[in-house]
């Protein structure tokens, strides 16, 4: 699968070990929610980044008070209509003032991109034949938008009233 | 009205732009029937029995006499000639083809209008008062809180794939004639203690197959946090709302299983961390909208009862009418008139091309240019002088535009049922039209008054059944259509719901049990009741026996 970041095509850096009923003993790792509860400590004390993988039925304040040391955070579009994950990345970004990588994973095609991006995704496992020239698409769709989001575009409202 | 500017312009064309790629990506194979579907949903496409249905937005019921003939040319040009005005104070076009929609919505973009987000789990058209601006009980504007939220929930990024349909309403009057407690958000306008307009906003109504009646979430809301409250009602709806069961994933739903109280934790607690942000909205915004929707210029007259009464003693047609369809107008000199797609034995709603430009030509010479779309499917003029009401009177009835009959037994909402729609179990459109041509006498209308006949063909409730004050719901039994009646609904400011009467009836028993219903309202109601008002005080066992038990009925009395 093809990992999109700052419009390039990256080899992941973590090993993904969601649902393996052990973790690598070193180098960076995504895990899921229960082996981040089990091996809590253990994560804590490593020196190497990691992530946490969330299922869309997990809300972010699940993991919100270790936020600080959590280097990604992996949103799962289990089908491409469940928009929960978001939520959880408007969330991430504004209240809980998460810097590190958010990450779509799951369902994610071109059509959903520019949403994603627009309310805090910066990666994204995009399944298609041609990420890069899907992702040039889905930024050149629209320069204008009506609402705030956490992106830092200026909304409709506020270059109306852009102080001249 | 709203007039875009630089920025709705040219988002309208990129948003058109758009789904042209994504039908051409569809009629290529790259994107699947499964992958395509939200994305035509949201720009307002559905796949109907025989065609594809194009559902286009009317914001808030507004509509220039320009719009109306760019409708005209659509249904000429695209589809049979004709277009149904819905309950969302939308229109819909039967029979579309998916090749064509591109080249429709750049023609509706050269007009102001759009189909984007008239279906999907999204936020719906914005419904409104249809007398907003001119109703003489309005406290304020609901309008201009319209427009913000129409453009806060364009396109918005997180809130495009909902567990569910969002509707929200807005009404400026102590008198609801947008059904506010009946949508996922309602919003009404009040004074608070000291003084200050705000909004009163409620939450988790609904129809449907489970419908819920709305409870405040927040008593009173200044109108700057209107955006932010919003966000944050949706967002955890978003969060929160269920995915497992689409029957059970409106926000009605979920505000019932945690309870209102829960919910208003949540919201508020959200809102907390977000009602000083960059959503506040700046006066700037609110007096720039407002702009548009300051009243016209309206000449100086005076009411004129007596020239009227004069016409109305001469020709009683005209006087109905003018008890029937004509409304009170904040401005002295002016009336609202409202324009009855409900004539006896048409489908209610539907609107050939040619009338649409014959309208669009009586709203330029009698109505400031401008139409409202109303939830109950019919049209309004909302600024006529009253020097002009016969003559407007005449010339409505030349398009069979004038049946006197708003708000009375006849003047039936109705969805389009199995004629056209997938999700159907019976039609509808029959059993409006058999009500329509039974309840023909305009005398008889008068007598028996306010009244409301809401039908679905199913019980996604579409037609609004559960609010009418007759209910008419089509189910289907051993393969063979039946029409099961509630009474006693209503949308208004008093919402209810109805109460089942009875065993579900074919089709051809309806017209004799609603006449059965009107009668016994009428033998039994005290001075100046409404059927509503004797609904409410009998209860709904004296309509039971007389429909079901006849004779007994008849014994008795």
């Amino acid at each position: 699968m093809a990992l999109l970041k700052n419009n390039a095509l990256i080899d992941d850096p973590f090993a993904d070990a969601t649902g393996r009923e052990t973790i690598p003993a070193s180098g960076p790792v995504l895990v899921d929610l229960e082996q981040w509860q089990t091996h809590r400590e253990h994560l804590l004390q490593r020196t190497e980044p990691f992530g946490v993988k969330l299922r869309s039925d997990q809300p972010p304040e699940l993991i919100a008070e270790d936020l600080h040391s959590i280097a990604l955070i992996a949103l799962e579009f289990p089908v491409f209509r469940d928009g929960r994950a978001y939520s959880y990345a408007r969330l991430l970004r504004g209240q809980y003032g998460y810097g590190g990588e958010i990450r779509a994973v799951g369902d994610v095609h071109l059509e959903q991109l520019h949403f994603m991006e627009r309310t805090g995704f910066d990666a994204f496992e995009l399944e298609s034949d041609d990420p890069l020239g899907d992702m040039q698409i889905a930024s050149a769709d629209f320069d204008v938008w009506y609402q705030p989001a956490a992106d830092g575009r200026l909304s409709a409202v506020q270059l109306r009233h852009r102080a001249d | 009205m709203y007039r875009y500017d630089e920025f709705d312009h040219k988002l309208v064309a990129e948003r058109a732009r758009q789904f042209r790629r994504q039908v051409k990506r569809r009629l290529s194979g790259e994107l699947t029937e499964d992958q395509f579907k939200p994305l035509r949903l949201m720009n307002g496409l559905y796949m109907q029995l025989h065609a594809y249905m194009l559902r286009v937005n009317v914001p808030y019921g507004s509509l220039s006499s320009r719009q109306l003939r760019k409708f005209a040319h659509i249904a000429r040009t695209y589809d049979r000639d004709f277009g149904h005005f819905t309950t969302r104070q939308n229109i819909q076009y039967n029979w579309i083809k998916l090749e064509d929609v591109p080249d429709i919505l750049e023609e509706l973009a050269e007009v102001e209008v759009t189909a984007i987000q008239s279906s999907g789990n999204c936020v719906r058209n914005i419904t409104s008062d249809h007398y907003a601006g001119r109703a003489r009980d309005e406290l304020a504007d609901p309008r201009v809180y319209a427009e913000l939220l129409r453009q806060y929930t364009i396109l918005n990024p997180e809130f495009s794939y909902l567990p569910r349909k969002f509707k929200i309403a807005l009404t400026g009057s102590p008198r609801d004639r947008a059904a506010v407690a009946l949508h996922d958000i309602g919003l009404r306008m009040h004074r608070n203690e000291a003084g200050e307009t705000g909004f009163e906003v409620l939450v988790g109504g609904g129809q449907g197959r489970t419908p819920f009646i709305a409870h405040t979430i927040r008593e009173w809301l200044a109108p700057e946090h209107l955006l932010s409250y919003v966000e944050s009602i949706l967002r955890v709806y978003n969060m929160y709302g269920r995915r497992d069961n689409i029957h059970k994933a409106r926000i009605k739903i979920i505000v019932n299983q945690m309870g209102i109280d829960r919910y208003r934790e949540l919201v508020e607690a959200d809102w907390e961390q977000i009602r000083d942000s960059v959503l506040k909205v700046p006066q700037a915004e609110v007096d720039r909208i407002n702009a548009y929707f300051k009243p016209p210029e309206y000449e100086c007259l005076a009411d004129i009862p007596d020239e009227l009464n004069d016409v109305r003693a001469r020709i009683p047609e005209f006087d109905q009418w003018m008890s029937a369809n004509v409304a009170e107008h904040r401005v002295p000199g002016y009336s609202i008139v409202n324009v009855s797609l409900k004539a006896p034995g048409l489908p209610p709603g539907d609107m050939t091309a040619d009338t649409m430009d014959a309208v669009a030509d009586l709203a330029d010479r009698y109505s400031l240019d401008e139409i409202r779309v109303n939830h109950r499917q019919n049209l309004s003029f909302v600024d006529v002088r009253q020097l002009d009401l016969f003559t407007l009177w005449k010339e409505l009835k030349l398009l069979d535009l004038a049946t006197p009959n708003i708000q009375t037994v006849s003047d039936i909402i109705c969805c389009p049922g199995l004629d056209y729609c997938n999700l159907a179990n019976s039609r509808s459109i029959p059993i409006a039209q058999d009500l329509s041509r039974h309840f023909v006498d305009v005398d008889h209308l008068a007598l028996v008054g306010d009244f409301t006949i809401n039908i679905s063909g199913c019980m996604n409730a579409c037609g609004h059944h559960h609010v009418g004050n007759i209910g008419i719901l089509g189910v289907n039994k051993r393969g063979k259509e039946y029409f099961q009646l509630t009474l006693g609904g209503s949308s208004d400011e008093n919402a209810s719901l109805g109460d089942r009467l009875g065993r579900a009836l074919p089709q051809d028993e309806v017209p004799a049990a609603v006449e059965t219903i009107v009668d016994t309202y009428l033998a039994i109601r005290l001075d100046g009741e409404r059927f509503l008002d004797t609904y409410r005080r009998a209860g709904i066992a004296p309509f039971r026996e007389a429909v079901y038990n006849p004779v007994q009925a008849r014994a008795v009395a």
